[in-house]
């Protein structure tokens, strides 16, 4: 009996997660499209609903309603767990985000192990995808896509060391607590920088979306999908892009804290205060988005590996010592 | 301690299928597919006996890294190619005797690991911190690793840090004749020098690289 209720009462959780995260998605896909149009100064989606703001529902439907196609020559199995596994990837990784000191799904110990993790393994939908499909431009968008995001997944795993090294504990909620007397933001600046950078390069956005560079790839690993197949691509990347978000609000700015704990601040809930973070930074990345150009993909691998990587290992190096020459590191227990 | 069971047996049925699949499945690249598949469970039966620490970063490096060089090596493979050939039975007397071979020898020295175990009390540990109980196994393995077996640690990394630089100076070649752009230089480029205003006399034209 009690295995019973304990199913039920984690399902009903994971539902009441799951649906949020969708629909915020959704509603993530039009700012981000409102906020490129603004930028360029165009209208963006206005017709669908209010300000446009269901014209990613209107998307989803007809993607619904589309064909979905399976190339003649495609590898039936691998093609289509390609997409499923890039969405529940990205979907998962929601379970250890801390929303306040008590709304979280799974608060584990190795929380930003496991978000790093599952960040990794993102890769293999793409990387799927493009080779299953049995085809020219989405195994070229495939392989850069792998080559792209083991190289700056190197870069944002020595970042976590910087902050970690700052916490002394894997724990997510503790890593928010850590930072209730100043943001991580304000003494490992430069590291957020790098990290932003790395998050856009990792989730292939502009101006690193190499895997999908349509001038010269069509659309990378997803040219041969339809229908809801793309759909899942393509829900998957932003629910990515909005992981990434989460992931550096909870590292640099302080998660669901307030940014100063006086009266008229902290009577918000820590829910909105990480919503609030995480729209920010995901309005940087879409203005990124608009504004930079395409980076070549020698100039990519250069900045990850000659820039980046020396930079944050250095910077690893001045964290740790600073912390130990000034008897400033975190107690553990 | 059912459900624990339970999920136990399961994936390790899942690790065990996936293994002798990898070296089964005709396609390369599905042999590489359930060997993340076998990392995976292996990664979650770490996790069930509570070495979460171990089975994020089997899934980080494992999954995430090696395997995925794995996959990029094997799909540059012509796999259709390899599909339509049946695997030629010819040198199979000779490969299941060597196979033999390592197989058992794998097998004697999991035999001496396992029983090993019984004797685990009279061995000297070379550490010797007291395993705490109540700090949280990322915190007992740092500091186990970073103060007693801090050479041996350090050692191993010097060794991939070799093998890295080794693999590297091999297969690079310094190739001639490639344009190289510096991007000091490109950046650094005023108008003075790239843009100047000549005096055409007509008929004449102007002559480049003066």
């Amino acid at each position: 009996m009690i295995y019973i209720s304990t199913f039920f009462s984690e399902i009903y959780k994971i539902v009441f997660l799951l649906l949020p995260v969708l629909v915020s998605i959704a509603l993530i896909v039009w700012l981000d499209r409102r906020v490129w149009a603004f930028v360029q100064k165009r209208k963006g989606p206005n017709v669908v609903g209010p300000f446009g703001i269901l014209q990613t529902l209107a998307d989803a439907l007809k993607f619904i309603f589309k064909e979905i196609i399976i190339p003649a020559s495609a590898n039936k199995v691998i093609f289509v767990l390609a997409p499923i596994i890039t969405l529940t990837l990205a979907l998962t990784a929601w379970a250890v985000i801390p929303f306040s000191n008590e709304m979280v799904l799974a608060n584990i110990n190795v929380g930003i192990l496991y978000l790093f993790a599952i960040s990794s393994l993102s890769v293999y939908g793409i990387i799927m995808g493009g080779w299953a499909s049995n085809s020219k431009y989405p195994f070229l968008g495939a392989i850069r896509s792998a080559a792209q995001m083991v190289s700056y997944e190197v870069s944002i795993g020595i970042i976590i060391v910087n902050v970690l090294l700052c916490v002394g504990s894997l724990n997510l909620n503790k890593i928010v607590l850590a930072q209730e007397n100043v943001w991580f933001i304000f003494p490992l600046f430069p590291m957020f920088v790098v990290f932003f950078i790395s998050a856009l390069a990792e989730t292939n956005r502009p101006p690193f979306d190499l895997p999908e560079a349509e001038s010269e790839l069509v659309a990378g690993y997803q040219t041969e999908y339809s229908g809801m197949m793309y759909a899942m691509f393509w829900l998957g990347e932003y629910a990515n892009i909005l992981l990434l978000c989460a992931l550096g609000s909870i590292l640099f700015l302080g998660g669901w804290l307030s940014p100063i704990d006086i009266y008229p601040l902290n009577l918000l809930p820590g829910v909105f205060w990480l919503i609030f973070k995480i729209l920010g930074l995901f309005i940087l990345f879409s203005l990124v988005k608009a504004i930079v150009p395409r980076y070549r993909f020698d100039q990519l691998m250069r900045l990850g590996w000659k820039i980046f990587l020396p930079l944050s290992l250095i910077w690893v190096v001045l964290t740790a010592s600073f912390l130990f020459f000034l008897d400033m590191l975190p107690v553990t227990g | 301690m059912l459900a624990h069971s339970l999920f136990f047996y399961f994936f390790s049925t899942v690790a065990v299928f996936a293994s002798i699949m990898v070296t089964v499945s005709r396609n390369t690249v599905y042999s590489v597919f359930f060997l993340i598949l076998v990392f995976i469970s292996i990664s979650i039966l770490f996790i069930m006996i509570g070495a979460e620490f171990l089975g994020m970063i089997m899934l980080i490096v494992y999954v995430g890294a090696v395997a995925i060089l794995f996959l990029f090596v094997v799909m540059m493979l012509n796999i259709t190619e390899q599909i339509t050939k049946r695997p030629i039975r010819k040198g199979f007397i000779n490969n299941i005797s060597v196979g033999s071979i390592v197989g058992v020898i794998i097998f004697l020295e999991l035999l001496v690991a396992v029983g090993g175990w019984k004797y685990k009390g009279t061995f000297v540990s070379l550490s010797d911190i007291n395993l705490n109980l109540a700090i949280s196994n990322t915190h007992a393995l740092g500091n186990v690793l970073y103060t007693d077996y801090i050479h041996l640690f350090q050692i191993s990394g010097m060794i991939l840090l070799v093998a890295m630089i080794g693999a590297i100076t091999l297969t690079f070649s310094k190739r001639e004749n490639i344009k190289r752009q510096s991007y000091f230089n490109q950046i650094q480029r005023e108008k003075d020098s790239a843009v100047s205003l000549v005096e055409v006399e007509s008929g004449k034209g102007v002559k480049l690289d003066d």
